[in-house]
């Protein structure tokens, strides 16, 4: 009895260490990602004030306008040949699946064996695909309503991030979906994997097969503005390098037509994100969701009213309003009657509204045509007319800003264990809710459960608020290998939900314990020296602060403070001090410079961060990516000098930044390897792959100050 | 001097697992967080403790400024200590009686899943992931022990 009470014991006290090692190592990638996303929405932001304060003569505007450019002045109608697969030939050499229309359950086994073999689907077929699920989506409404009538079970997957392999998975130990496996797919198919593309033609080709029992609702990376930082845009322009605008820009709407939620037997609400103290599903279920193509930026209507004094632009720095973050206040119409200058608002054609800003009606349309042309440039948009007729220079009627943060707090906010609704601000965008606030919601439209996803869980699901909120996650180590299991839930008409586990990839089932939590810990540690790295001069101006004698040396406590306040993670940096800075310290006392140093012999390419330039690059290489893949608007992958310029330009207004015009010339002439006027986008951003350390040694002699001859860059591995 | 390095000991294992950032852990955390500040409980102690710092309307969560009062001391006055790694290597000797180095995992499932403070189903698998050789289908307990009491640093 006492031998077993021992092992007991011991055994729970080792299980304890290692979770708490696990939680640590959890905490650095989620802080991580959290903070990445929460870059990218300042990122947005910023863009929305740079729109809104800059005259449309101005050309850092002209750079990123079309991002929000509305497009959608014509009617669905009007787009279908733009997107018609009908020219495109499929050559004999093509050894890929062949689709034929209407869909079968044999061609889509076809398609997922073909995938499995790591082919990709003509661009011809992929379109065809995409314009059928157009066609069906258009008619779906906002809330799928549906019933497990006939005994039938549903299952329910989360968040899959182009990681094919667990949706193959979850197919093999459930079932494809059919009349007798229903299933839903709770949003996020795309980003950060390396197979989105392959998810969705499997996904919609399902739904267009059986679409009363196979459901998709939309997530917060079903967005275009999203997919330009995560990977999906780089994804599809690499694997249909002829096609990909097109597809990427039916996409677009696609995710924009994606419902929004799916209802269980009136009782189990099933959305992507969760829900905030104003989620009104009668609201959500009449709005027109397609107007929400991204859902970082409320649409605007076209200003009827012109102004003299440009008050269509809110003034001062007042554009926190267009901000996520919780705002609920509305800029208001400058109508004293606010309601019936909506209705009238509303009522208005085009034709009004062309005819009032002085063009005839033929000049008007001739314009729209040209903007909605095939190949949008930056020339286009010189061509614009001037500000008066601008359609991004609307209004949010107070209407949409309402509408519009039902979406976002649908798609982006995450459950927290205390009462009440706040802002969202580790993400940037919807809530944190209360358990007073699922019951609330959920008592309000006669609910009994809300399942979710959005959030990575160590098990794969996880309930909360006394089990009325369940999140289910199916993309297995997420992280790292052996991060993370995947999970899928299955429903029967008792709605009680049964969760399955899985994890894809034989060996992480084989680690123990103990040697999957090395794993990902060492992965977490990197990942975290980097961002260490990356602000080694924030870093080492904070710790002089401690050390106005520049010792090189300061305390614990002063160190984990400093390092707080400069990379703001939230991480236990007391706790991770012995893995992450190791031998420079003693007694409690770290030596910083040694520790710099220490860090630059284990990243081989840490030379990198010399200049103050090349750091700021190195630490804002995803906003940077995401800059140039916005200007490039041919997506040709290369940009030229002169816009190469003007992202440093538009980045280092973001960051409130002092970069000279001569140092970006320079640099820009030192990164054209091929000497032929334009950067390579793709080769530029493999420079700031740790993995690969050949670019680095370019960035390394261009460091030196010489023009020198680089070397070809030898591809990644 | 003293007292405020064991405050922060505590403070870095509890944030851990604040993930609201807002002073409160999840009640079931709390066994993880006294544990890996080196502590032995038995569940029945754990037990204790948490009804020590659990709100008067039990919540799910515990407080930091519940929590630190009652952590202090049990640290200050070296409470729930360490049980010395002989003893454990002792506690499996007194298992294997024939002295044969080894024991066989049936027999120590079921005596570890009955006895004492019975292991659950799923930690009794986990245990046997780590300690069983897969080949010979034995617990060789000599190496197990050594794994479990390696002052790693992570």
């Amino acid at each position: 009895m006492r031998a077993a009470l021992l092992i007991q014991r011991w055994y729970r006290q080792y299980v304890a260490r290692l979770e708490m090692r696990r939680r640590c190592t959890w905490n650095i990638f989620q802080s991580i990602e959290y903070s990445g996303e929460q870059d990218q929405i300042k990122l947005y932001n910023f863009f929305g004030f740079l729109m809104d304060h800059f005259t449309p003569a101005s050309s850092e505007r002209n750079l990123i306008s079309h991002i929000f450019r509305e497009s959608e002045v014509f009617q669905d109608a009007e787009w279908e040949p733009y997107f018609c697969y009908k020219s495109i030939d499929v050559p004999d050499m093509y050894t890929g699946p062949h689709l034929t229309f209407p869909l079968t359950v044999n061609i889509i086994t076809e398609l997922v064996e073909a995938f499995k073999h790591k082919q990709h689907l003509h661009a011809r077929y992929v379109l065809q695909l995409l314009g059928e699920t157009w066609r069906l989506l258009r008619i779906l409404p906002n809330i799928n309503e549906v019933s497990t009538f006939h005994s039938k079970e549903i299952t329910i997957c989360g968040d899959l991030h182009g990681q094919l392999e667990d949706l193959l998975l979850v197919f093999y130990k459930n079932g494809l979906p059919s009349v007798e496996t229903p299933y839903v797919f709770n949003g996020d198919f795309v980003d950060r994997g390396k197979d989105s593309i392959e998810i969705l033609l499997i996904l919609f080709a399902f739904q267009l097969v059986y679409p009363n029992d196979v459901h998709l609702n939309r997530g917060n990376h079903e967005d275009h503005i999203v997919n330009l930082r995560y990977g999906f845009t780089k994804e599809v322009l690499g694997k249909y390098r002829v096609h990909g605008k097109k597809i990427l820009k039916l996409l677009q709407k696609i995710f924009s037509w994606l419902p929004l939620a799916t209802v269980i037997d009136q009782k189990v609400l099933i959305l992507h994100g969760g829900i905030s103290d104003t989620t009104d599903l009668k609201l959500i279920a009449k709005l027109e969701r397609n107007r929400y193509v991204s859902a970082l930026r409320p649409p605007k209507r076209p200003q009827a009213l012109s102004s003299s004094d440009g008050n269509a632009r809110f003034s001062g720095g007042d554009w926190d309003q267009y901000s996520l973050v919780g705002r609920r206040r509305v800029r208001s119409l400058t109508h004293s009657n606010p309601a019936s200058s909506r209705r009238e608002l509303q009522r208005r054609s085009l034709q009004n509204y062309s005819t009032r800003t002085g063009h005839n009606v033929e000049e008007e349309l001739r314009e729209r045509r040209r903007w909605a042309g095939l190949s949008a440039s930056c020339e286009r948009i010189h061509d614009l007319p001037s500000s008066d007729s601008d359609p991004d220079s609307g209004e949010v009627l107070e209407t949409d800003a309402e509408e519009w943060k039902q979406i976002v707090d649908m798609l982006w906010s995450d459950p927290m264990s205390q009462d009440g609704c706040i802002p969202n601000e580790v993400r940037g965008g919807g809530c944190y809710w209360g358990p007073d606030i699922t019951e609330d919601v959920l008592n309000r439209h006669n609910l009994r459960l809300l399942i979710r996803s959005h959030e990575c869980k160590q098990d794969g699901y996880e309930f909360c608020h006394n089990r009325r909120v369940l999140t289910i996650f199916s993309a297995s180590n997420y992280y790292e290998v052996g991060s993370n299991r995947g999970a899928y839930i299955r429903l029967g008409p008792d709605l009680n939900p049964h969760v399955v586990q899985y994890q894809a990839s034989r060996s992480t089932r084989e680690l123990t314990l103990r040697q999957s939590v090395g794993r990902t810990e060492r992965s977490a540690l990197r990942a975290l020296r980097e961002q260490v790295f990356a602000h080694k001069s924030d870093l080492t101006s904070a710790y002089e602060e401690f050390d106005p004698e520049h010792t090189g040396v300061i305390s614990m406590k002063h160190w984990a403070v400093a390092t707080e306040t400069v990379l703001q993670l939230g991480l236990p940096w007391r706790v991770l001090r012995e893995q992450l800075v190791g031998d420079s310290t003693q007694d409690g006392i770290i030596n910083y410079n040694d520790w710099f140093r220490e860090l630059a012999l284990m990243d081989p390419n840490t030379e990198l961060a010399h200049t103050g330039l090349l750091e700021t690059m190195y630490r804002h290489h995803s906003n940077l990516e995401t800059i140039f893949r916005i200007i490039d608007t041919d997506h040709s992958g290369l940009i030229s000098f002169e816009e190469f310029r003007q992202t440093w330009k538009l980045l280092s207004s973001h960051l409130k930044m002092e970069i000279s015009d001569k140092a970006i010339s320079d640099l820009a002439l030192s990164i054209d390897f091929n000497k032929d006027g334009s950067i390579d986008i793709n080769e530029f951003m493999e420079a700031f792959r740790l993995v690969d350390c050949s670019h680095a040694q370019i960035l390394i002699s261009m460091n030196g100050g010489t023009s020198p001859d680089p070397p070809q860059p030898s591809s990644p591995s | 001097w003293q007292n405020d390095s064991v405050q922060k000991k505590i403070r870095s294992a509890f944030d851990v697992f604040d993930h609201e950032q807002n002073q409160t852990v999840d009640v079931r955390e709390i066994g993880t967080i006294i544990r890996s500040l080196g502590r032995f409980p038995t569940e029945a102690e754990l037990h204790d403790v948490i009804a020590e710092i659990e709100e008067e309307e039990p919540a799910g969560f515990i407080r930091f400024e519940k929590f630190l009062p009652t952590m202090s001391r049990i640290l200050m006055e070296n409470k729930l200590r360490p049980v010395p790694e002989d003893l454990l290597l002792q506690a499996f000797e007194v298992l294997d009686q024939q002295k044969k180095g080894h024991l066989d995992p049936e027999e120590l499932s079921r005596y570890l899943t009955q006895e004492g403070d019975p292991f659950s189903q799923e930690e009794m698998e986990e245990m046997l992931s780590a300690a069983l050789d897969p080949e010979k289908n034995l617990i060789f307990y000599r190496d197990f022990v050594s794994m479990m009491t390696a002052d790693e640093p992570w």
